[in-house]
């Protein structure tokens, strides 16, 4: 009869402290020199463009691996087996899209943000507006996941109250992204991949050290306890439409989040791009497949009963797990990895969210584009200000509220109001200014009033008995409406000025030189 | 730098980077979006076929699922060979070209 353990998680954990505290103290370090060498915009939103390919890989898959994904799905697969690794499938096809659509013309038509690109020949306000309400709806509904995400779980697993919990990660990450802008946000989430990384490889190693290194001897294990159902599909995917949905918001949505495509501006040049995206999608990949490998070894090792027993969700799967391979000292690691993972995430959003006011907002709508240097850092860091107490404000607000269907949320408007438009924009030369305007708010809104009256929210919160709208994530309508409501506003009124320069935008989209 | 950007997108070799450039990205992106989307379908339409065994302790969809992660990666790094080779050597020519003229 295998043993039965008592965990520790909940209670105060020396290990962990001690982790937490040497994170804490080398990121602020980092910071600090970070600071002294940010003056500029270019340095505050890109880093000066002094990252390498490979480091930007790295930062890329620090940005997209969330504690939602390393904890989420590892113990999604702990309770349902086979169906977390589709979920985690979906994550990671996105990345190859933006290598082959959207990476190139970023980087070589922008300066910091996808509104550039998007702005480049069209008139600048109402486009600028239009695409500064879908990042910053991006960004909004992805921070409130992730914060009210990490209050729980910092609550969970050090026993810290929530509100304190959700008060210091605001602080933290206030600072980190305040006084080192982009260069400390970016190495930030370089040490959080590297630490995550490793720490889920060794987690991994431990657990398939006793199934003589063969993961397949794992999953028999599994089979033997639970039966055939954890190594088939269940009911994750039933419904082809309600798949193809997810699949579309999913795939074209991390074409789309902000944060992520602002970090093609911190490289120097586009074969460094490239590198990154191949970089990131390798890691993520690997990381995946960790998570898999995790998630069995839960199942496995710790229990389901236990698992669901912790948490209905099973996010404390990696967790247990790391108490039952290694004891208290290596769930500490593993909880100070998790802890620096939200850190992490929430950095790169609110850098993100405060370039779009500055920058998209501030300097190009209503100053339109005469705001010197220190006028315009001064305001991005203003902006990182208030939209940290507003992550915490919104953090204390949501406590307690089923908030899971906000990432979803974001992946789909990322995928109807911020890809189409960025992808029109490059490659259809009569795409008009009222196209993009359109096509931006038609996505936008269609993602947000489908999701109220869909199963996710009108049935599953809102507690009615049917959904209005039948499919679980919006992004088949809300993106194909993005798209033919981009065409029609582009026949509607059509833009010759934006025409005319479309040959010059061309010639930089491929060569990378401008002409003129 | 000062050419009329009509010109240069109406040369041959523009046109040719521009068609190259477009069917190596359409050729990967068909293939990821094929791959990916027909995993999805088999998995709404014919979910007992990923679930049947393939030895004790391996089901097929595991295979298939560790199959469209390695694809991702590997297509990406498809493009970047082929970017870093022959696309930026042809961007390369057409920028000389443009000094010299």
């Amino acid at each position: 009869m295998e043993q039965q353990f008592i965990t520790t998680i909940g209670q105060p954990n020396l290990t962990s402290i001690l982790f937490f505290f040497v994170f804490i103290t080398v990121t602020m370090f980092i910071t600090y020199y970070a600071a002294k060498k940010t003056k500029t915009t270019a340095d505050f939103y890109a880093a000066g463009g002094g990252i390498s390919g490979f480091q930007n890989g790295l930062a890329l898959a620090g940005d997209y691996m969330s504690a939602a994904s390393f904890l989420g799905i590892a113990g999604l697969v702990s309770l349902k087996g086979y169906d977390g690794l589709i979920y985690s499938i979906g994550f990671l096809v996105g990345w190859p899209i933006i290598m082959f659509l959207i990476a190139e013309p970023l980087r070589n038509l922008g300066k910091y943000t996808f509104a550039d690109v998007v702005a480049y020949r069209l008139s600048q306000k109402p486009v600028r507006i239009a695409a500064s309400v879908g990042s910053l709806m991006t960004v909004c509904f992805y921070l409130i996941a992730q914060m009210v995400g990490s209050g729980s779980l910092i609550h969970m697993v050090f026993g810290l109250p929530y509100e304190i919990a959700i008060v210091f990660v605001g602080a933290v990450m206030i600072c980190y992204v305040l006084f080192g802008g982009m260069l400390a946000t970016t190495w930030v989430q370089i040490i959080k991949a590297v630490l995550l990384l490793s720490g889920a490889t060794i987690l991994v190693i431990m657990v398939l050290y006793r199934f003589d290194m063969n993961p397949v001897n794992l999953f028999a294990a599994a089979q033997a306890k639970y039966g055939d159902k954890v190594l088939a599909p269940g009911g994750l995917v039933s419904n082809p439409w309600d798949a193809m949905s997810l699949g579309l918001a999913l795939m074209f949505g991390t074409a789309g989040l902000p944060h992520i495509l602002m970090r093609f501006y911190t490289v120097p040049d586009a074969k460094a791009a490239r590198k990154s995206v191949f970089v990131a999608t390798g890691f993520i990949g690997f990381f995946y497949i960790l998570t898999f490998i995790i998630g069995f070894g839960a199942m496995v090792l710790v229990g389901q009963d236990i698992i669901s027993g912790m948490d209905k969700g099973g996010n404390m799967a990696a967790l247990l797990l790391a108490e039952a391979t290694g004891g208290t000292v290596f769930l500490g690691f593993i909880a100070a990895v998790a802890f620096a993972t939200i850190l992490a995430v929430v950095s790169g959003l609110t850098l993100a969210g405060a370039t779009t006011l500055s920058h998209d907002l501030y300097v190009n709508v209503f100053r339109g584009g005469h705001a010197n240097e220190q006028e315009e850092v001064r305001v991005a860091k203003i902006a990182t200000l208030c939209l940290g107490v507003v992550a915490v404000v919104l953090g204390l607000v949501f406590k307690g509220q089923n908030v899971a269907f906000m990432v979803g949320l974001a992946f789909a408007i990322a995928a109807s109001a911020n890809f189409p438009a960025l992808l029109l924009s490059i490659m259809w030369r009569r795409f008009s200014t009222m196209g993009a305007v359109f096509s931006i708010v038609t996505g936008t809104t269609l993602a947000v009033v489908l999701i109220v009256i869909s199963p996710t929210v009108w049935v599953d919160i809102l507690k009615n008995p049917t959904a209005i709208f039948p499919l679980k994530n919006p992004a088949l309508i809300s993106m194909t409406g993005a798209f033919i409501a981009g065409w029609i506003g582009s026949v509607i009124k059509r833009d010759e000025r934006a025409e005319s320069l479309y040959p010059e935008q061309k010639v930089r989209n491929y060569l990378g030189v401008s002409v003129e | 730098m000062k050419k009329d950007p009509d010109a240069i997108i109406d040369s041959p070799e523009f046109k040719a980077l521009v068609a190259t450039q477009w069917s190596v990205s359409a050729v990967l992106s068909i293939i990821m979006l094929g791959v990916y989307f027909g995993f999805i379908l088999v998995l709404a339409f014919n979910k007992a076929l990923l679930g049947s065994m393939v030895s004790e302790g391996l089901s097929l969809g595991i295979p298939v699922g560790l199959f469209v992660i390695v694809l991702a990666w590997g297509l990406t790094g498809i493009y970047v060979y082929w970017a870093n080779d022959k696309y930026d050597a042809a961007v390369n020519a057409i920028r000389q070209s443009l000094r010299r003229s």
